[in-house]
């Protein structure tokens, strides 16, 4: 492997994790807070799906960077700056049919994106995307059934439901923008080219929200930054609550 | 017997180093304890290199929180039984597959009151169904669903129409 390859590979499975750490964050916030007990269950189910995505995705950066950092060190010891995740990911938990719609389309996401992934020529990429992919089957299920369930069903749930995709929408375009690193490994076999997904991901949501009788919205706006280290506020305070532990009792184990 | 389970039969018997799968039949899942790890096809690999042993085990699923605990415990089987230098490695791929619990963790598990991975057919999405599940219980098909997420991230819940008990579906995947 190529020093530009292992640099670029390492920057790419550190943004993966980034993304499956921070969705795998927010999400664990709603556990005790579910509207029931099944689905109180379901999110902590889903959340500890994307951590240990993302504990995957940092234990291979960790090796690759082979500087005596762990997957600890990715998740606890960076601050918001260096964090490479999507803004998606980090929009904070809201209602409960803004946590669904988000799920919704980052569910879509990576049932567009794994399949790709888990053609990569790097082994690791492939391996990790592969156990993903038949978790992802249940989460997209479970978020569509919601989405369903709540843009067809009562009039407030309709409004809360329409109001949520209008606000996170403008934040899906970055989900399929490339720069230097990924086309380069997209060009080399090893990432993804997600510029050419959008269509088959716009295809599923678009179905899917007009079954739930839910406008798409017109493509106004769009924000960009996350793969950039520029965030909304919104990151900084989940890290905050995230690596106080760390942070405060270095080393500590129990 | 399944080709998955099968083969891995033919492993365990032909290793040069028998003892050690026999010695680590008594590390259980700590989540469903009647379970060895040997049951549940987490234990993928035993190896002697030199003096150290390397284990490689496989997670259920991504953010399995039991694997941690496993690693342990297997380190400690070892160390108990005078190995004292013990490697766990964890492998990703093959990804992980229901397909691969023995014929008596099947056992085990219905016994223990848990449906095992065949006692339901999967939906035409080959996702858990959301009914029909083989009751551990009383043996009726006629269940249903409470929830695709159970207790565990391998687990549904469903509960019994005929003699009304809840009961955990282990996940095919």
């Amino acid at each position: 492997m190529s020093d530009a390859i292992k640099n670029a590979t390492l920057e790419y499975a550190t943004r993966l994790g980034d993304d499956s750490v921070v969705l795998g964050h927010r999400i664990s916030e709603w556990v005790s807070y579910g509207p029931f007990l099944e689905e109180d269950i379901a999110y902590g189910n889903v959340a500890l799906d994307y951590i240990g995505r993302a504990r995957m995705f940092y234990t291979y950066a960790a090796d690759l960077a082979d500087d005596g950092r762990t997957e600890d060190d990715f998740a606890y010891m960076r601050s918001d700056r260096d964090y490479r995740n999507l803004l998606l990911m980090e929009m904070p938990r809201g209602d409960f049919a803004y946590s669904q719609v988000r799920q919704l389309l980052a569910d879509a996401y990576y049932t567009v994106l794994l399949p790709e992934l888990v053609q990569s020529k790097d082994e690791t990429l492939a391996a990790i995307a592969a156990k993903a992919i038949k978790e992802t089957k249940y989460h997209l299920r479970r978020s569509r059934d919601w989405v369903l369930r709540l843009g067809d069903g009562t009039e407030e749930s309709q409004k809360r439901t329409q109001k949520a995709v209008d606000q996170l929408w403008g934040y899906t375009h970055e989900l399929f923008d490339m720069d230097e690193t990924e086309q380069l490994l997209a060009d080399n076999g090893i990432g993804v080219d997600v510029s050419k997904l959008r269509d088959a991901w716009f295809k599923l949501v678009s179905e899917i929200l007009t079954e739930a009788t839910i406008t798409v919205p017109e493509d106004s706006w769009a924000v960009r930054g996350g793969r950039t280290g520029y965030h909304t506020e919104n990151l900084g305070h989940m890290l905050t609550e995230m690596q106080i532990v760390h942070r405060s009792y270095p080393g500590c184990e129990w | 017997m399944p080709e998955e389970q099968y083969q891995r039969l033919q492993q365990r018997n032909a290793a040069d180093v028998k003892e050690l799968w026999d010695l680590l039949d008594e590390v259980k899942d700590p989540e469903v304890p009647v379970l060895t790890i040997w049951d549940l096809g987490i234990l993928r690999d035993i190896e002697r290199e030199g003096e150290r042993i390397v284990i490689t085990i496989t997670p259920t699923y991504s953010g399995c929180p039991a694997m941690d605990n496993i690693s342990t415990d297997v380190t400690k089987a070892l160390n108990d039984a005078g190995y004292s230098d013990v490697k766990v490695k964890m492998s990703l791929s093959p990804a992980w597959s229901s397909e691969w619990m023995s014929t008596d963790g099947r056992k085990k598990l219905r016994e223990y009151g848990i449906a095992p991975p065949e006692d339901a057919e999967l939906d035409e999405d080959g996702l858990t169904p959301d009914a029909h599940a083989l009751c551990p219980h009383c043996s009726s098909r006629n269940t249903r669903r409470v929830s695709e997420f159970g207790s565990t991230a391998c687990k549904a819940l469903f509960q019994c129409n005929d003699c009304n008990e809840p009961f955990d579906y282990f996940k095919k995947i």
